[in-house]
């Protein structure tokens, strides 16, 4: 509600005057308290983000609410080491998902490769294949860690215009691995 | 609601088409009203059902949107609207668009014929509980429609699955329901509700021993043919991604979502008016009740407590009972509740020539019932007192910081929980 209050009421858009602060607040507020993540995980952080949803954490009293296809899933969780094959599989998930859609960075391997930098199979960070919002440090992160994670990307989405938002813009990262240049399984 | 159009037409002086307009705009008022009202508990469903899940598995469950998550709902479906409404390029765009509504209609246009109330009822057909059945019926067709149209072999297998598990469930359903048709003597809902009573002993469930068995084998083929855990195969997101509804998003998902809840209000509130006495007040007569608007009203929120209890237990059922097999669930319908239904058929048949309707022995057969419904709760009741005083209430989380010596303890872990729920109290001596 904040966020609302923080912009004018009345705001000039391309075709003019129109007033939608108050109405992207309540919105906003509606969907920060329902974002639901994809049922998906590459490695061991994956073991986290199940805690996360189990009695400790309960990630659940925020509304986050896990679905186990990416077309109900507002956000997908880079959950362990993404490998180069793995990266197209990453890329199409995020496609698959509507929009609007957001993507949480768990633990070293998916923000810089991490432990497994120098491997030849591995991608140098899940910011190179999908446009990440939040990096969550940890090796892995704990449940609370992830929480706090989620808990940020809740102020994102309460900040956001989402009525003046021109969807689409967010240029995607170049396609590490283009079609035709798949290696055969 | 007709003579309410006449006086209405006849103090504004409308003509014929006057006439007509004021009900149409009646009907379409009514319809809204009922879309509303089954909308309303389909979502404040959701919320139960996560809540009572929470507190299944010691967890607290949604807090943040409004009083005890009350709201977290409304924060769900404005979600889904805003959500973009994916068509996949393979896919049968407009049978994909459609199949929702089909679900969604299958569902609401039910709650049509439920008598929430002596006079809280949109239309009582004479054909009441028929009409019931053979509507709820379209959501297999949304659903093979889903299955099919989305193009993909997770929704075709779970839309199969969930047609062919609809269809035979329906069978035990409407045996269990012909056993109550049989002792009122007519298909209208409020008839079967009138041909009850208030008080236990006078409900149809506790009728005889049949009508006992009649009423689980509907609840049983009534929670199946609404895809509820441990019935749920067509969601079974283990082998299925997401079933029949893995391809769509935002609201067409929220519309399957939406129906599967509003079914859950639906079995039960059927559950009610056919075997629980519907809107009866105990020591009342319908004639008195429809005098008093007191009456009415304590008369829907009997309805209303019965109907909830009985959704209570569905949700229940789903964080209790573990997935059957798709072999095992088609055995369950026509091995076991297939023949019992028949054999409850039989049976009520029997009796309804042997007794006579108001007998001392009709008296004593629903008396005896009764005790052995009462039994029955009375030993559940017990077993599970039994189990959480033996066990504990919630699982302790700090297990791994209650060592002997305030350290890590793997034998700590191994113990009973009862042994936790001691040691909170600081009784255990170690």
């Amino acid at each position: 509600m904040s966020a609302a209050g923080d912009r004018p009421i009345i705001e000039a858009g391309p075709e003019g005057g129109f007033a939608l602060g108050p109405l992207d607040g309540l919105l906003n507020l509606a969907r920060k308290h329902s974002l639901w993540y994809l049922l998906f995980g590459t490695a061991c952080c994956a073991i986290e983000l199940m805690q996360t949803g189990g009695p400790r954490a309960d990630a659940d009293r925020f509304g986050f609410l896990f679905r186990p296809t990416p077309r109900q899933a507002d956000v997908l969780i880079l959950a362990g080491t993404i490998t180069y094959r793995m990266a197209s599989r990453i890329r199409r998930l995020h496609e698959q998902m509507a929009e609007p859609r957001y993507v949480i960075a768990m633990g070293s391997c998916a923000n810089t490769g991490g432990l497994f930098q120098g491997s030849y199979s591995v991608v140098k960070g899940g910011d190179l294949i999908v446009p990440v919002d939040v990096y969550i440090p940890g090796c892995p992160p704990r449940p609370e860690a992830l929480l706090e994670g989620l808990m940020l990307l809740q102020q994102k989405v309460e900040r956001e215009p989402y009525l003046r938002k021109i969807r689409g813009e967010l240029p995607l990262p170049a396609d590490p691995w283009p079609a035709g240049k798949e290696c055969k399984e | 609601m007709e003579s309410l159009v006449q006086h209405l037409s006849a103090r504004w002086s409308l003509g014929p088409w006057g006439q007509e307009l004021l009900a149409a705009a009646a009907i379409l008022l009514v319809a809204a009203l009922v879309f509303v009202v089954a909308l309303t508990y389909a979502g404040i469903i959701t919320w139960v059902e996560r809540r009572v899940a929470g507190r299944t598995q010691s967890r607290v469950g949604p807090n943040r949107v409004g009083p005890f998550g009350f709201l977290q709902w409304l924060a769900d479906g404005a979600k889904m609207i805003l959500k973009e409404d994916v068509i996949p390029a393979q896919a049968d765009g407009p049978m994909f668009r459609l199949a929702p509504y089909a679900c969604m209609l299958g569902v609401f246009t039910a709650f049509v014929s439920v008598p929430f109330g002596q006079l809280l009822i949109a239309a009582d057909l004479n054909v009441g509980i028929l009409f019931l059945l053979a509507i709820t019926s379209l959501v297999v067709v949304g659903v093979l429609m889903a299955g099919w149209a989305s193009n993909n072999k997770w929704s075709l297998l779970g839309g199969v699955r969930s047609a062919a598990q609809i269809v035979s469930y329906e069978l035990p359903a409407g045996l269990a329901v012909l056993v109550v048709v049989l002792g009122a003597g007519s298909l209208s809902m409020q008839d079967i509700v009138r041909a009850q009573g208030g008080a236990p002993w006078n409900w149809f469930v506790f009728r005889d021993p049949f009508c006992l068995v009649a009423f689980f084998l509907y609840f049983t083929a009534a929670v199946a043919e609404g895809n509820r855990t441990p019935f749920d195969l067509p969601e079974a997101e283990s082998e299925l991604v997401a079933g029949y509804n893995t391809e769509y998003s935002g609201i067409r998902f929220g519309g399957f979502f939406l129906g599967e809840f509003a079914n859950i209000y639906l079995l039960s509130a059927i559950a009610t008016s056919l075997f629980l006495g519907g809107w009866q007040v105990p020591g009342v007569s319908p004639a008195e009740q429809a005098g008093s608007v007191w009456l009415q009203l304590l008369g829907f929120a009997i309805f209303f407590a019965k109907a909830w209890a009985l959704v209570f237990v569905v949700v229940w059922l789903r964080w209790t009972l573990p997935r059957l097999r798709v072999d095992q669930l088609m055995g369950l319908c026509y091995r076991y509740l297939i023949p019992l239904a028949f054999a409850c058929l039989l049976g009520t048949s029997l009796l309804l020539l042997a007794v006579v309707p108001g007998s001392a022995l009709d008296l004593g057969l629903r008396l005896g019932t009764t005790g052995l419904g009462a039994l029955g709760g009375a030993l559940f009741a017990w077993r599970v007192a039994h189990h959480i005083r033996r066990a504990g209430d919630r699982v302790s989380l700090d297990v791994l910081q209650r060592g002997a010596r305030g350290a890590f303890d793997p034998a700590w872990q191994t113990r009973r929980y009862g042994a936790f729920r001691k040691a909170a109290r600081g009784q255990e001596e170690r």
